[in-house]
């Protein structure tokens, strides 16, 4: 193989693999777990992509919203729903299973809208009052960012014990991962059959309310132009409200998503990683368009996969931000363009 | 609010209406004070849980970074989410060189350094290699837009701390690597290896505060070298760019190239307080290098002024300081000094509401003659800029 030749004498041998090998002969499962993480990427893309289509602002703290999306779905199946924690996996049957898997999802979703909502009136709003510089915002951003992170780190554990902490939560497993059936030789587990089939869904009814509603023409009008919307009778701040609403809505569905793919990955500092690879999924699919964002997150997720093929697991993250840093430099509008506007996306 | 965080600009106004003179009086004798608190510490201000030294030179070298931070963020108004990339690669370089763990070890016999001298021959070299990882890492960036920018430099900090982690054939991996150099001075029969040897942990003349010292000298050149820079053409037109860029390229700056001076320089500088970290500790880690810290010092930054050099000097002191001070004093079961995150997170809202210019804010230096105008104008410019 090429790769080895380059490698073989250096002291780069044990440390970067090249192994195409690996890649071609899984290369249908990387595909499909690929779709299950871009399904996720996705869903939180949309979050920065619709608050950068109407603010040009990169709202740093989503990643956070989507955190406390986690601690949501966690909470409901622990103290309303009352599942223990436990090594083993509850088997309820399909129909009880997806009725606790939604009734979580909507519980994430509250949680995660109101906190977007309430991240944007205590930070953002006295800022755009003020016309502040946009560094300012993004500098606001990363300190709300911290602030939500630490929150849960040390705070949440004095108000509700056994929440939040240094150390991440015991898992709650609603399901097993069980191989449904396979495809091109790949097997496709129930886990990602739910994941990318509610993002779908989501993905699906996003895109027709921004496209075919009242409400989306609204965003979409305060995008393109946000002063001539203002003059069209279009409540600007109404507007931004419920942008960052939507966008948090979809982080909670997404954190419900991620949790049943990763169930230990509940802890206080889940979202960072997450938000910067949902960040360059919206960037590589053209920031502030959403169909881009849902596009971008799919190849993203895709594309990680065939990276840690080739070179080995513990370089998946870094093939995310060369990827980022490579579509900014090349192309930094993103493949489908950058206007939620114009693209009538 | 606004008042309450209004108290630099009057201090602000007291140093900007000193003569050149008296600033340097002042200066020599602020640091002096400065120097001899370790020595003389008064007791509200020692820090009961850990060496006063050792946090006055955990002081000193992020002051040095936010220096350098400074120029990248409060001068050229690059925002810069990296920066903890530069300090890592300037820590690494020194440990990579002078680590008995490291393949490329050059300390010992036959070898590129003797050992006496194995610390100071790297702090150029790693500040030469910081400069030139900001030159490749600014080359192409540098043409985005800046909040672009911001999302890049994070991910090269992070991407740096992975490589870190992830080449262990060379960088030891998570183990890190061991017994880095250090300047051999001072040797005596009690202290064989010198008073910048972690041995040297007694008394308040201990290896912390001799390290704050040598960070103070470093302090005190990196000022000059960027007071200068400010004053002229360069300074000039970060200002500039920071002001308009649109309005800078038309009036004839080259934007581009300005830009990837300011990154250069402030990578060097992140690289000196790098290899100082490597030398004090004598231990390089990754997860010393976590992006968390980039946040961190961007907050001394911001906190202090941007733009104001020796406000962001305070506003390290700050960052530094309270967490060592808070550290043990608990409130309702929370240790404080945990907090420190969440303090700083809080500050950076609020003062990015209140007071955006930060507690000792910029004079703007728009006019190469600043004072002969300020003398002609009288008291018209004392409207605080808004």
């Amino acid at each position: 193989m090429i790769g080895q030749g380059l490698f073989q004498h250096s002291w780069l041998a044990g440390d970067i693999g090249f192994n195409v090998e690996n890649l071609r002969e899984g290369f249908w499962q990387f595909t499909i777990d690929g779709l299950a993480w871009g399904a996720i990427y996705a869903l939180v893309a949309v979050g920065y992509t619709l608050v950068f289509g109407v603010l040009r602002l990169i709202n740093f703290a989503h990643s956070e919203i989507f955190m406390l999306g986690m601690f949501g779905a966690y909470l409901c199946l622990d103290m309303i729903l009352g599942f223990a924690p436990s090594g083993n996996a509850y088997s309820l049957g399909v129909t009880m299973t997806v009725v606790y898997l939604g009734a979580a999802m909507l519980f994430a979703m509250a949680v995660s809208g109101a906190s977007a909502v309430g991240l944007e009136a205590v930070a953002y709003r006295p800022l755009r009052r003020r016309n502040a510089r946009p560094l300012t915002f993004l500098i606001t951003a990363i300190g709300m960012s911290f602030v939500l992170q630490e929150f849960v780190h040390f705070i949440l554990p004095k108000i509700l014990p056994g929440y939040g902490g240094s150390n991440a939560q015991q898992p709650i497993i609603l399901v097993q991962p069980r191989t449904q059936f396979e495809i091109f030789g790949a097997t496709v587990t129930n886990v990602t059959l739910v994941i990318v089939a509610s993002a779908l869904v989501l993905a699906l009814l996003t895109d027709l309310v921004i496209n075919r509603t009242r409400f989306g023409r609204g965003i979409r009008a305060v995008a393109q132009d946000p002063d001539t919307a203002t003059l069209m009778g279009v409540s600007r701040e109404r507007i931004i409200a419920r942008t960052f609403l939507i966008g948090g809505i979809l982080a909670g569905a997404a954190a419900l998503l991620y949790t049943l793919r990763v169930p230990q990955g509940i802890i206080y500092s889940g979202g960072f990683l997450l938000g910067i690879k949902a960040f360059s999924a919206a960037v590589l699919g053209g920031i502030g368009n959403l169909r881009g964002a849902l596009l971008g997150g799919l190849l993203l997720g895709i594309m990680e996969n065939y990276g840690q093929a080739l070179f080995g697991t513990q370089w998946r993250d870094v093939v995310a931000f060369v990827l980022l840093v490579l579509v900014l430099l090349i192309r930094p509008t993103g493949i489908l363009g950058e206007s939620l506007g114009r693209a009538r996306a | 609010m606004n008042t309450l965080l209004a108290p630099g600009d009057g201090l602000r106004r007291w140093w900007s209406e000193r003569s050149r003179g008296q600033k340097w009086i002042f200066g020599v004798l602020g640091f002096g004070a400065l120097a001899l608190l370790p020595l003389y510490t008064p007791p509200f201000l020692d820090t009961p849980g850990i060496s006063f030294g050792g946090t006055m030179a955990q002081f000193a070298m992020v002051a040095i970074i936010a220096v350098g931070l400074n120029v990248v963020v409060g001068q050229a108004g690059l925002l810069d989410l990296g920066y903890v990339g530069f300090y890592a690669v300037g820590a690494y370089t020194v440990a990579l060189l002078t680590s008995p763990d490291s393949p490329w070890n050059q300390v010992g016999h036959g070898e590129w350094f003797a050992e006496d001298w194995a610390w100071l021959s790297c702090v150029p070299i790693a500040m030469a290699i910081t400069a030139i990882s900001g030159l490749i890492l600014g080359t192409p960036t540098l043409r985005l837009r800046g909040d672009y920018l911001a999302i890049v430099t994070l991910g090269f900090g992070e991407i740096i701390r992975l490589l870190a982690d992830n080449l262990s054939g060379v960088t030891n991996g998570p183990r890190g690597l061991n017994e880095v150099a250090y300047p051999r001075v001072g040797q005596s029969a009690e202290l064989p290896e010198g008073v910048f040897s972690s041995g040297n942990s007694s008394g308040n003349a201990n290896y912390g505060t001799w390290w704050f010292w040598l960070g103070l000298i470093l302090i005190v050149a990196i000022l000059l070298l960027v007071g200068n820079l400010e004053r002229s053409r360069v300074g000039r037109a970060w200002v500039a760019i920071r002001e308009d860029e649109d309005a800078a390229e038309v009036m004839g700056v080259n934007t581009f190239r300005f830009k990837l001076w300011a990154f250069v320089i402030g990578a060097a500088i992140g690289g000196l307080s790098g290899a100082m970290y490597a030398g004090q500790v004598q231990y390089v880690a990754p997860p010393t290098f976590n992006i968390i810290n980039s946040m961190l010092f961007l907050c001394a930054v911001v906190l202090g002024g941007q733009g104001n050099k020796l406000g962001v000097i305070f506003g390290a002191f700050v960052i530094v300081y309270l967490p060592n001070r808070l550290l043990g004093v608990e409130v309702f079961g929370i240790n404080l000094g945990d907090l420190k995150y969440l303090f700083f997170g809080l500050a950076l809202v609020v003062l990015m509401i209140f007071r955006p210019q930060g507690l000792f804010p910029a004079r703007q230096h728009l006019l190469a003659y600043a004072n002969q105008a300020r003398r002609l104008l009288g008291g018209a410019e004392r409207k605080a800029p808004s």
